[in-house]
């Protein structure tokens, strides 16, 4: 417990957390590793983690029939992986895959979602950081969108 | 002599290409090729600056300004990087060993090489970005103990879209400078980093009060970058950007590309954040 509490308080995601809400989210972690190319979730599959990232790299996946799995995005060391577990019907949207040997802290969805409702100001401080990590992905993906190195983009110079 | 007569005349002399000769056309991607030139006429050496350009003309067709992407110490040979778009830089992929092409300057601002010395420098390209950013980063190797931390950060399309691939792994078995390339999407071959190039800074291992930071890329990508730097606080006059904009003269003459108070060719294309910050982004410039 120790030493995951630690590690907890650590990590960019819980950092300045209070003691009491880092004690309150221990309750519901537990260390994990993952193989590279081994899955950490699969889509449709129940989202019942949600992973601290220590170390290591995370692919985020999308099966297409043409090409087969296409990487949407990578995640790594000292960011947060899945919101799924937050939102119903709490299952995942795409695969998540190990490109390097990933070690990290997986939370309990539903054990989260427990305390967050029985603590409403853990569960606002948790969403706050959530909105935010939620608002820098929106921002990387509509960059993605743009496709701003195809040389077919419309001119950028007048 | 009429003053005005020997400024026109000098105008004029600027504005003459000089005929340089391929030496050597290597395809670096689908889209994008590296052109090295050497004179026909002159001593053989062309001296420029890091993230300086040349207007290159295709006889027949038209001009175009492209920086200058060789070693500014290896001055025997000319190196220009094109991305194949248009009218003219689409003639020019079509151009083989011994064609003749026309060469004048080399112009504008260059990157703060010197003026960086004892500083981190953190180094991000965006797609044919990289180029424009090679002579600085060779000259920086170069030197490489009058620096703090180097670090490349590199976002391109796909992973067969990475410009000078090899040069980039030999760099990255050196264990002094950081490089780290993301690509916006690719397949399961590719076990790089995935996401644009804004997702790198917020830990790449540099230090923000001491950084010089170098951007070359699409507008958009350099605005959400300094976006992201100054975030981690890295100040405006350590923040170097290269402009484009159409041009004609390439000297400050023609007014073509204008930007606000600036002239493109000549004030930059180099600019630190803190000159243009109030232009940069406004729509009608
Ligand atoms: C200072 C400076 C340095 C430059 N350095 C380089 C360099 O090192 N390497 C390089 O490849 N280019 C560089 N450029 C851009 C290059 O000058 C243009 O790509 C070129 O002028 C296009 O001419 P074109 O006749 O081939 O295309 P045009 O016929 O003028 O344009 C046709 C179409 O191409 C597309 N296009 C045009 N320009 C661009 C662009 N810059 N980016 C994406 N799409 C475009 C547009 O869709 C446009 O409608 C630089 C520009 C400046 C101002
Ligand atoms: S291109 Fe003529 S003034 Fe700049």
């Amino acid at each position: 417990m120790d030493s995951l509490e630690r590690i907890l308080q650590e990590h960019p995601f819980v950092k300045n957390l209070s003691p009491e809400h880092i004690q309150l989210i221990v309750g519901c972690a537990k260390n994990v590793v993952f193989e590279p190319g081994q899955f950490l979730f699969k889509e449709d599959e129940e989202a019942s983690e949600f992973y601290i990232l220590r170390s290591g790299k995370v692919a985020l996946e999308i099966y297409t029939p043409e090409y087969g799995p296409i990487t949407i995005q990578t995640v790594g060391e000292g960011e947060v992986l899945g919101w799924s577990w937050l939102v119903p019907p709490y299952e995942w949207r795409f695969d998540g895959r190990a490109v390097e040997l990933t070690r990290a802290i997986a939370l309990d969805g539903k054990c989260l979602r427990g305390k967050c409702e029985q603590d409403p100001k853990l569960g606002y401080e948790l969403m706050k950081r959530l909105a935010s990590v939620f608002e820098g992905r929106l921002y990387a993906m509509r960059l993605q969108l743009l496709d701003i190195y195809n040389s077919k983009a419309p001119k950028q110079t007048k | 002599m009429d003053p005005m007569v020997s400024h026109y005349e000098a105008i004029e002399l600027q504005m003459v290409p000089h005929p340089y000769k391929i030496h050597r056309v290597i395809k670096e991607t689908h889209d994008t090729f590296t052109l090295e030139l050497k004179s026909n006429t002159s001593n053989g050496k062309f001296a420029f600056r890091a993230g300086q350009f040349n207007m290159l003309y295709i006889f027949g067709v038209g001009e175009v300004p492209i920086s200058i992407s060789g070693d500014p110490n290896k001055m025997e040979t000319l190196v220009h990087t094109t991305r194949a778009v248009g009218t003219v830089t689409k003639k020019m992929a079509k151009l083989k060993k011994g064609d003749v092409i026309g060469v004048r300057g080399p112009y504008g601002t260059n990157w703060p090489v010197k003026a960086a010395i004892g500083n981190d420098v953190v180094i991000i390209a965006g797609g044919i970005g990289l180029a424009p950013l090679r002579p600085a980063i060779y000259q920086i190797i170069s030197q490489r103990k009058h620096y703090g931390k180097i670090i490349l950060l590199y976002g391109t399309r796909t992973p067969a879209d990475i410009l000078f691939r090899h040069e980039l792994e030999k760099l990255k078995s050196r264990l002094d400078v950081d490089i780290y390339v993301t690509v916006d999407r690719a397949t399961r071959e590719w076990n790089g980093n995935v996401g644009v190039v804004t997702t790198l800074i917020p830990r790449a291992p540099f230090d923000p009060i001491n950084t010089t930071a170098m951007i070359c890329g699409p507008e958009i990508m350099m605005r959400y970058t300094i976006g992201e730097l100054v975030k981690r606080g890295v100040s405006h006059e350590n923040i170097f950007v290269s402009m484009e904009r159409n041009m004609k003269c390439g000297i400050g003459f023609c007014g073509h590309c204008q930007y606000g108070t600036e002239f493109i060719c000549k004030d930059g294309p180099v600019f630190s954040y803190a000159q243009i910050k109030d232009l940069f982004g406004k729509r009608e410039l």
